[in-house]
């Protein structure tokens, strides 16, 4: 039976982990390597690095971050944050990465999205999407619905999340990170409205970002959101729960996942 | 210490690949051209993506042949996801050709809740197999694909996983083998299957020699 993820997400600037709340006030948190072995043996089923920094000059030190981490971390990992081209995606996967996510170049050109997809697989193109709750202005009690952000949060695209993840999978996105703008940080949740809305409409897994506090959040995420994976940073970089933690209270609550074995030494 | 060579072809994850087989003790050779295939005890053919561009750009390094003449000679060779679904004879996703080497086709994963199916899957080998020794039933490795291959042979199936439907999770035929799912991403369990390949492929060529797991 297919497990439900547990993704650590280690945003990285300059090779290091950083945390911010709503994409600001950032602080280290530690050495991607370092923290990625201790994820992949608490029972990890991915790790995630995004580069928030994205700076061009940047790019030696990520692809030399993600060289390390593979001859490492011996579980799939996925590298996003400034990937602008075909050529770029392919110098992350030289490097080792299993996926490559795309954000905000792919808002600007999707067909970035169906070349890579053409060149390397549906399966190695994640396409993430930073979406923002906006009610229906002059009337509090409709639906309301969701806009896609570019640039880490920062501009506003007027794109409707929803229909650009359609789209995004339409051109050949083989997985969605559905980030919910309003809560990454906060630990009030993953918006699982958001979700939902956004997993009904396509067949390629889903993976829940933003807001996470506590087990509760990722089993709502999965069993609400339909979400096929949960992802997390600072509660696991904080060790408020650990990996397993998170994993056993998903169990408890009857759905799949991996559990490390008990190992003789 | 076992060589192994990985044809390297631009399809797939050779560093991941390549560590793995050093950490379980054996010396990996990355190939491009069949002069580099000599030496080797043991061949791996990754792969990701889609069949005919993988065909295409194993012709471009003028690899067909030589992977054709290792597996006639019954030499150990392990396919990993697209490098498994390489040996049969052609590709329902872009209808390309490929090696031709087991009968039948890869076929679209039917029934699937979710594609491509990504995650952690649960793998039932048939039986006791060398390739799954010390891993028990049941055991979880990564899967990231959409197709899955469709034996005219049942019994080359010697495990088999399930999301929607059963397909095969590992094929057998002698010294050639094949998984759908990536060992190399699979924790320690998967360097445990690359270490009893690897035995496997010492026990064919160098007898004598033992192999840590």
């Amino acid at each position: 039976m297919l497990s439900r993820r547990v993704i650590p997400c280690l945003d990285v600037a300059a090779g290091r982990v950083v945390k911010g709340t709503r994409f600001v006030d950032l602080t280290d948190e530690g050495d991607p390597v370092e923290l990625a072995s201790r994820y992949a043996a608490e029972g990890a089923d991915e790790i995630v690095y995004l580069d928030i920094t994205a700076a061009p000059e940047g790019r030696g030190t990520l692809l030399e971050l993600v060289q390390r981490t593979a001859r490492t971390v011996f579980i799939p990992l996925t590298v996003g944050g400034g990937v602008r081209s075909v050529r770029e995606m392919r110098d992350v996967l030289r490097a080792g990465a299993d996926k490559v996510s795309l954000n905000s170049a792919a808002l600007g050109d999707p067909t970035l999205i169906n070349r890579c997809a053409a060149r390397f697989g549906r399966q190695a193109v994640v396409v993430a999407i930073d979406a923002a709750r906006e009610d229906v202005p002059g009337d509090p009690g409709a639906a309301g619905r969701w806009i896609a952000y570019a640039r880490g949060g920062r501009d506003r695209t007027g794109l409707d999340a929803v229909a650009w993840a359609q789209r995004a999978v339409e051109l050949g996105a083989g997985e969605l990170l559905v980030t919910s703008i309003d809560r990454d940080g906060t630990g009030s949740g993953y918006d699982t409205e958001l979700l939902r809305a956004i997993s009904q409409g396509v067949p390629v897994p889903v993976i829940a970002s933003g807001g996470a506090a506590g087990p509760d959040d990722f089993v709502r995420a999965i069993r609400d959101g339909g979400a096929d994976a949960v992802l997390a940073a600072s509660i696991f970089h904080r060790r408020i729960y650990s990996i397993g933690a998170i994993k056993a209270a998903m169990a408890e609550a009857g759905l799949p996942v991996r559990m490390m074995a008990e190992r003789a030494a | 210490m076992i060589r192994v060579a990985v044809a390297d072809y631009g399809a797939g994850n050779l560093v991941s690949i390549a560590r793995a087989l050093e950490v379980v003790g054996a010396e990996p050779v990355l190939v491009r051209d069949a002069e580099a295939l000599r030496g080797a005890d043991a061949l791996i053919v990754p792969g990701v993506g889609a069949a005919g561009p993988a065909m295409d750009r194993l012709r471009r390094r003028a690899l067909v042949e030589p992977i054709r003449a290792w597996i006639a000679a019954g030499r150990p060779y392990l396919g990993i996801c697209l490098g498994l679904q390489l040996l049969f004879d052609a590709s329902d996703e872009d209808g390309a050709a490929t090696l031709g080497i087991l009968g039948g086709r890869t076929i679209k994963l039917a029934g699937a809740p979710t594609l491509p199916h990504i995650g952690w899957n649960t793998v039932e080998p048939r039986g006791a197999q060398p390739l799954f020794d010390g891993i028990a039933p049941g055991t979880a490795f990564y899967f990231v694909h959409s197709y899955v291959a469709a034996p005219d042979d049942e019994g080359v199936v010697i495990a088999e996983a399930e999301h929607g439907n059963r397909f095969p999770a590992a094929i057998a035929r002698g010294n050639l083998l094949g998984v759908q799912f990536h060992p190399e991403r699979s924790g320690s369990d998967g360097l445990r299957l690359l270490a009893n390949f690897s035995a496997i492929a010492a026990g064919t060529s160098r007898p004598a020699e033992a192999v840590p797991a």
